[in-house]
């Protein structure tokens, strides 16, 4: 189990949603059915977390509750029990570095000591502010190791020179684009493709209608028992 | 090797647009009203007589669990669940589904829950797939759009709603009844079974949790008929399959198999082979970290599917395949994984919650050396204790990536302890007292 805690609690601090956070969590609770609306727990908290800059208060939790009818504890209960809640001030920019097998295998270790010496210790907002880093378990793009996932989105196939350029155009405000950083096309093996190279594929003969549907019921039958 | 032809995920790499129009020109959406007309039982029939496996990891058969659903929708709604909590490490082909694919998966939706007789389903994603989920919703309105998913979906006459949900960076919700109590907006932890799902599962309701991919091939199995899909892989084992091949080879990648391929040839013809030649090769874990790894002299000859990875003391699991080479320093790699289980135990039942810990304990001292001999034995009958006595199968998750280190490469532990004590007094238990 992680163990989190709060980051200073101050009971008398409130919060209150924007009109953007509002409609966003009223648009989650429209999927459930309405007896069901602590469903959108795990979403509001999400939208939340976005508008208090990457993490969540103990206020923000409050008024998440009251918004859903819930008791705060079972809010609680579920923002320290899942990792994607930040219970303390992040940077603008938070990096999660996975850190797990297959990315370590490919080098993950040497983009967490990278991070260490360029950002700051693990879970600390760099003194500007800017960044933050912290060590993630596996983030489900094991092909395209070692990878980063910086505030939303992942930046794959990251060696320590691509690193220290996503930090540097960071810093100077750009928005480097997400996705893999090897010369290859998301997860297809870099080089000549082994696979899905047959134009048939894509020349719409498989959007014909199909005159056959292997082991259909035989189509006379409905009628016969009509006639 | 298998033709481009017979391949499901033709977009799996996302070289195409994902949007509706494109995945129609590919294939999607093609006759699902006629497939539909059939009604569920030929549905489930078909899909059972493919012999369709989940794809999730256990490998149970998709057809047969559909069965499973009361034949009659009583007071209580039937719910469609999908998986999509993808996070066992090694493994990210349904991320390559949603994000490129997403009709064939929306498209499976719709059919599976007609055949399961539900009007609503929910897709779990994990948290952390935030540009997975931004394409997902947008295919799901384009679907409401087109009035393939709705009222009246494909104008089939059958009402479906389909929604997509969350999750904020757990492991555990990958565990269909975890996943349940967190899409009720709940802490992610297990619940016991019975009553299974298929009895009581989502709001207390009959429910299915299927995970991604079995969904998203069934469409496209019954468009060309359960005797194509069964024509890959041995019996009981088959069909296509998407493998995740990380680590070290040459070019790590996701691709679309037959089953049962060989190991060897799935990485020589894919990957470009091991780093540093087939020689080179350590060991694999052949199916996400769960499961025992095997060493080089198995993997010379060993098929990908479930049967003949479980004769050699594996499995196939999610058939994400983490290769090592001879560079690889196996004890740390384990450890590390049993440090992804000690961060990820939900917490529920003791011998996990504890277990887990203190098997990342030992095996982050195995790694320095730092041990005892006697601990290796220790080791294992710990890993056994947590195996099978815990509510979900979180426990014996735990304990197989370290029981595969220890039946096959426990030499390596030994000398590692040998050289740790080189010149150094032994003094039982000193750095045990801690512990």
């Amino acid at each position: 189990m992680s163990h989190r805690r709060f980051h200073h609690p101050d009971p008398n601090a409130t919060f209150v949603f924007t009109k953007e956070t509002e409609s966003q969590i009223a648009w989650w609770e429209k999927k459930y059915p309405l007896e069901r609306r602590n469903s959108a727990v795990i979403p509001a908290l999400w939208v939340v977390q976005k508008q208090n800059g990457g993490w969540l208060s103990e206020a923000a939790l409050r008024a998440v509750g009251d918004r859903l009818g819930m008791a705060y504890i079972r809010v609680y209960e579920i923002a320290t029990f899942y990792t994607m809640f930040n219970l303390e001030p992040v940077g603008k920019y938070h990096f999660q570095v996975c850190g797990t097998t297959p990315c370590m295998l490919r080098g993950a270790d040497k983009l967490k000591s990278f991070c260490e010496r360029k950002i700051g210790p693990k879970g600390q907002v760099s003194r500007s502010g800017t960044f933050s880093w912290v060590e993630v378990e596996c983030l489900g793009a094991c092909v395209n190791a070692p990878m980063i996932q910086i505030n939303d989105y992942y930046y794959e196939d990251i060696s320590i020179e691509t690193l220290e350029q996503l930090i540097e155009d960071f810093a100077a405000g750009k928005e480097p684009k997400p996705g893999t950083y090897a010369k290859r096309q998301t997860s297809a093996p870099e080089g000549p493709a082994t696979s899905l190279t047959d134009p048939a594929l894509f020349d719409g003969s498989r959007a014909e209608p199909l005159k056959t549907i292997p082991g259909a019921p035989q189509p006379a039958a409905p009628e016969e028992t009509k006639a | 090797m298998l033709l481009d032809s017979d391949r499901i995920f033709t977009n799996l790499y996302g070289r195409h647009d994902f949007h509706l129009d494109a995945a129609r020109q590919r294939g999607a959406w093609n006759s699902t009203k006629d497939l539909m007309s059939f009604g569920p039982e030929w549905i489930c029939d078909q899909i059972k007589a493919s012999g369709l496996r989940g794809r999730g990891g256990a490998g149970f058969p998709t057809g047969l669990k559909w069965t499973f659903m009361p034949k009659k929708v009583g007071d209580r709604p039937h719910y469609l669940v999908v998986n999509a909590d993808e996070s066992e490490p090694g493994t990210c082909k349904d991320r390559d589904i949603m994000r490129h694919d997403p009709h064939l998966l929306i498209e499976g939706c719709l059919i599976a829950s007609f055949a399961m007789r539900a009007n609503k389903c929910y897709i779990y994603l994990r948290g952390e797939y935030i540009r997975e989920r931004e394409v997902l919703e947008e295919a799901i309105a384009e679907a409401y759009q087109a009035g393939l998913v709705g009222k009246n979906a494909c104008g089939s006459g059958w009402d479906f709603d389909i929604y997509c949900h969350h999750g904020a960076g757990a492991y555990i919700c990958g565990e269909e009844t975890a996943l349940l109590e967190s899409l009720e907006g709940k802490k992610g932890q297990p619940r016991m079974k019975p009553p299974f799902p298929a009895n009581a599962g989502l709001y207390g309701c009959p429910t299915t949790v299927n995970n991604v991919e079995s969904i998203a091939v069934t469409p496209t199995i019954l468009r060309r008929g359960a005797g194509w899909f069964t024509g890959f892989g041995r019996p009981n084992n088959a069909g296509t399959k998407i493998f995740c091949i990380s680590g070290h080879v040459e070019r790590p990648c996701n691709v679309e198999e037959a089953m049962s391929i060989p190991l060897r040839q799935l990485i020589e013809e894919h990957c470009g082979g091991v780093r540093g030649g087939w020689d080179n090769l350590k060991a694999v874990i052949p199916g996400g970290s769960s499961v025992p790894m095997i060493p080089k002299e198995i993997c010379d000859d060993v098929l990908m599917d479930f049967d003949a990875l479980r004769e050699v003391k594996s499995g196939l699991g999610t058939a994400a395949v983490i290769v090592m080479d001879k560079s690889t320093d196996l004890v740390r790699a384990i450890a590390r994984i049993s440090y992804f289980y000690k961060h990820e135990s939900c917490g529920q039942c003791t011998p996990c919650r504890e277990g887990t810990g203190w098997t990342w304990r030992v095996m982050e001292r195995m790694a320095r050396g730092e041990a005892e001999m006697s601990e290796i034995d220790t080791l294992l009958d710990v890993a056994s204790q947590i195996e099978g006595h815990t509510i979900c199968e979180f426990g014996s998750a735990v304990a197989w990536p370290v029981q595969g280190l220890i039946r096959h490469f426990r030499q390596e532990i030994e000398d590692r302890i040998t050289s740790y004590r080189q010149g150094r007094p032994h003094v039982q238990g000193a750095t045990l007292a801690a512990e």
